[in-house]
């Protein structure tokens, strides 16, 4: 999609002799996007490192279920798809429905983190918290910082959607929503992986 | 109220730092009165603080670099005079607990703050005049950088005088550097100054890939590009592949000690070793994000003062490229004493032996772009010729602690410090001095004295080998690092040595000031009019001396390696006489100024746990990131009359050069 957005702002500033700022935003935060999965591979080795590390506490068979995890991520994975839908009303220039769309993810975003909260109180109050075991520090450190990652995308989002309420689909709004379009799938797939590491690996 | 800070963080029972800072509070009134009497601030404010111009924001850099060498060799010289005078089994002048801190905040200055803004600003103020462009691709971005920088420079410099630094060492090893035996603040001025400092620079990683990749002029292909923006390049993509290591390995550090996690505890199932293999896999990358850009550096010097070109281009690139890559996979050599096995000791010992054959590839080259060359001896090519041997004798006792039986004799000891200061004074240090000499004239329009230069050169030549050579021996003869008192006779007469080193290297540095005062008060005489006075080979000299702001008034077509030697040999003008069109600019802007001041309140209130100071921080910071995105007015066009008037000028200079 972001290729659309390239497409738009083509004839401006090209005599510049440098690319136009749209798309090389869009580029550069790809590049962003790619260091911050060199941060999570960092997390995930740790995790990967600390798994069998319970010090005698519960390990992750205890302490996973998978129905309510489940739940969460298909709220994550239909918060993206319902992204997608504000991308394409975003190219029909549409933007009513683009702050209809993001307004839908953003409450679907906000009830995968109310989830989660849910999820890591319920540990807590168990006194499985973060400090109990190597195992459960590295757990909430991994799904904590995806966690803060999809609460910077909801700040962000809310930000992107008054001002396109206030400004309509500026060629600065249609780059900053691609680039939080790519973040947000981004967060997908990161949890995808923290789905499939650590709560399915760890019921196996 | 106010958390853990209290008056008595204040070291007053400690006269050293006490007069250091008496002394660095008289240099700051000083500073401050000067500048408000000659009622600068306002232009300081408009022209350099709030400015988006990469040569500007390199200038800054350099700067701020410059001033934390003293700082950081100031440290050297306290350890040294220590153990010099603690040789003969007296407790010194420096007691243990402020040693320790000492050696730490030398080694983290000297790395974050010296090292690192030296090589950003070298980066800043000539890679987009070498590829022909107007500016980074993301000015605002490149400021933010800078400031985020400072203020990790900043949060050590404060921890001089309100509290501690870490006592840890510069890598700060868990559990050392945990909760249990760190309860102090010294470990996380550490974390965060290296926090906000190191998201700075994965910035302008960010901000360099890609503007080398996206904002080269006209026919400036990849294999076109100047061997400096080549390893710009390829330092930027060792930036974005190893710094968020780096900041993934702090948070975790953090975490212990912030929220009494067991990342890296002895107990509760941590891991102290994960640390060890984390802060690793980015410090390996990270010494070749130091020295990658010296080799660019000495590759421009060399061709240039040997007045031919560079010698085997594309296996210089292909060398470059190759260290890029093998860079990731050598990091166990750093502790090869954790017990991994053989037979992981022996792949990361052969890795590291391999890493030395495209590094010496490189020697080759430079010797045999000098072969036959008019060799010009020019204080650029003395610090080149200086790099060349003492770097070959640092790089081969660095094959030799690669055996992993030696290093088991090695590790920690004098020798391990000969041969680091051996490659990052001799290889990058170096390359910095010598690309300052080299484009000094190119940032400010004059040249630097010569005559102290050359002096500088020789003091710190002589200097850093009485300073290190007597660590091989000492290393051999059982000394290890880090030593705050012995009794062994025997090291003494090698101790006085170092020490009679670092008062050379001493003079070297006054020299260098000095240099600097001269050529500053001397400028008129050495003005630089033709804004080319090496005879030089690449872009970043077809343009004035200083460069106007937008670089070129017409960005230059490329068709040769060494574009502007190929436009002086066919005599072809990057001049433009008539026909000037209006230029897109940046605007300039305080927003990332305010950001870091935000970032430094929230980071100073976490240093000292006062909690809801972190959160007005850190809650202001965002809502300055925000206040920014609001702000449409973000560039301008130059209109074409003035650009015209600004290349007129520039035109008559030329006629006077």
């Amino acid at each position: 999609m972001s290729n659309i957005v390239i497409e738009k702002d083509i004839a401006h500033n090209h005599e510049q002799g440098h690319e136009d700022a749209g798309s090389l935003s869009v580029f550069g935060f790809w590049i962003y996007l790619m260091t911050d999965c060199i941060l999570f591979a960092t997390l995930f080795a740790g995790y990967a490192v600390l798994r069998d590390s319970v010090a005698g506490g519960p390990s992750t068979v205890d302490i996973f279920e998978l129905p309510y995890v489940l739940a969460e991520t298909a709220l994550l994975l239909v918060s993206s798809i319902t992204y997608g839908y504000a991308m394409l009303a975003m190219n029909r220039n549409d933007p009513a429905h683009v702050l209809r769309w993001l307004a839908v993810t953003f409450v679907l975003g906000c009830g995968f983190i109310g989830m989660e909260i849910n999820e890591f109180h319920h540990l807590i109050a168990q006194g499985y918290g973060p400090s109990r075991s190597g195992l459960l520090t590295a757990f909430f450190t991994l799904v904590g910082t995806h966690g803060a990652h999809v609460l910077t995308g909801l700040v962000w989002m809310a930000v992107l959607m008054a001002q396109v309420w206030q400004r309509g689909l500026t060629s600065t709004n249609t780059t900053r929503l691609s680039c939080l379009s790519l973040f947000w799938h981004f967060l997908d797939v990161v949890w995808i992986c923290v789905f499939t590491v650590v709560y399915l690996l760890g019921v196996v | 109220m106010f958390g853990k800070l209290s008056w008595d963080a204040i070291p007053t029972t400690e006269p050293i730092v006490i007069y250091t800072l008496a002394v660095v509070g008289l240099i700051g009134l000083a500073l401050v009165g000067s500048i408000t009497w000659k009622r600068k601030w306002g232009y300081l404010w408009r022209e350099w603080f709030t400015s988006v111009d990469h040569k500007k924001i390199g200038c800054m850099y350099i700067i701020v670099a410059l001033v934390m060498l003293l700082r950081g060799f100031s440290d050297a010289i306290m350890m040294r005079t220590q153990q010099a005078m603690a040789a003969s089994g007296g407790p010194g002048y420096l007691p243990p607990d402020h040693y320790d801190q000492i050696f730490t905040a030398h080694g983290v200055i000297m790395i974050f703050f010296m090292a690192m803004p030296f090589v950003v600003g070298l980066m800043n103020i000539v890679v987009p005049l070498q590829i022909g462009a107007r500016d980074v691709a993301y000015p605002f971005l490149n400021a933010l950088s800078f400031w985020l920088f400072v203020v990790g420079a900043a949060l050590v410099n404060i921890s001089l005088g309100v509290g501690e630094f870490a006592r840890t060492g510069w890598v700060a090893y868990p559990p050392l550097s945990g909760l249990a035996y760190s309860p102090g603040v010294g470990v996380d001025y550490y974390i965060w100054s290296l926090q906000i400092s190191g998201i700075g620079t994965l910035l302008t990683g960010l901000n360099f890939f890609v503007t080398i990749l996206k904002m080269r002029t006209e026919g400036m292909s990849l294999f076109k590009m100047p061997v400096f923006t080549w390893t710009a390049l390829c330092t930027s993509i060792l930036i974005l592949a190893a710094f968020p290591i780096l900041t993934a390995t702090l948070f975790m550090l953090s975490l212990d000690r912030y929220l009494d996690m067991h990342f890296f505890t002895n107990e509760a199932g941590g891991n102290p070793m994960m640390y060890v293999n984390l802060i690793w896999a980015w410090g390996h990358p990270e010494v070749y994000i130091l020295i990658l850009p010296a080799f660019g550096i000495f590759s421009e010097i060399a061709a240039t003062f040997s007045s031919k070109r560079l010698f085997g281009y594309a296996s210089l690139v292909w060398a470059t490229i190759a260290i890029t890559i093998l860079s990731f996979i050598v990091w166990l050599h750093h502790f090869f004493t954790m017990g991994a096995g053989a037979n992981v000791n022996a792949f990361f010992g052969i890795m590291t032996m391999i890493i030395a054959v495209p590094t010496g590839v490189k020697i080759f080259t430079w010797l045999f772009t000098m072969y036959r060359g008019r060799v010009r001896f020019e204080t650029p090519m003395l610090w080149t010729l200086g790099f060349i041997v003492t770097f070959s004798i640092g790089g081969m006792t660095g094959v030799l602690l690669a055996v992993p039986g030696a290093d088991f004799l090695l590790h920690n000891s004098l020798f391990l410090i000969a041969h680091f200061h051996n490659v990052i004074i001799g290889g990058a240090v170096f390359g910095y001095m010598a690309g300052l000499t080299y484009w000094f004239p190119k940032a400010f329009g004059f040249r630097l004295n010569d005559r102290l230069g050359r002096i500088a050169f020789w003091c710190w030549l002589t200097g850093f080998y009485f300073a290190f050579m007597p660590s091989y021996v000492l290393g051999f003869m059982g000394m290890t690092r880090r030593l705050n008192h012995f009794n062994n006779p025997e090291w003494r007469p090698w101790l006085m040595l170092e020490l009679v080193g670092v008062g050379i290297i001493l003079c070297g540095v006054a020299a260098q000031a000095l240099q600097l005062y001269v050529s500053i008060r001397n400028r008129h005489a050495y003005r630089d009019l033709s804004g080319d006075p090496w005879d030089a080979r690449t872009l970043e000299w077809a343009t004035a001396s200083p460069p106007p702001f937008y670089n070129f008034a017409e960005q230059p077509k490329v068709d040769d390696l060494d574009a502007y030697w190929g436009m002086k040999e066919r005599a072809v003008s990057t001049l433009k006489h008539t026909d000037y069109r209006s230029i897109h600019m940046p605007r300039n802007t305080s927003s990332g100024l305010v950001i870091s001041v935000f970032a430094l309140i929230c980071s100073f209130a976490l240093v000292w746990h006062i909690w809801w100071m972190a959160i007005v921080g850190l809650v202001a910071s965002i809502v300055a990131v925000i206040v920014r995105s609001y702000d449409d007015d973000i560039d301008y066009f130059v209109p074409a009359e003035e650009v015209a008037r600004i290349e007129k000028a520039r035109l008559k200079d030329l006629a006077e050069a």
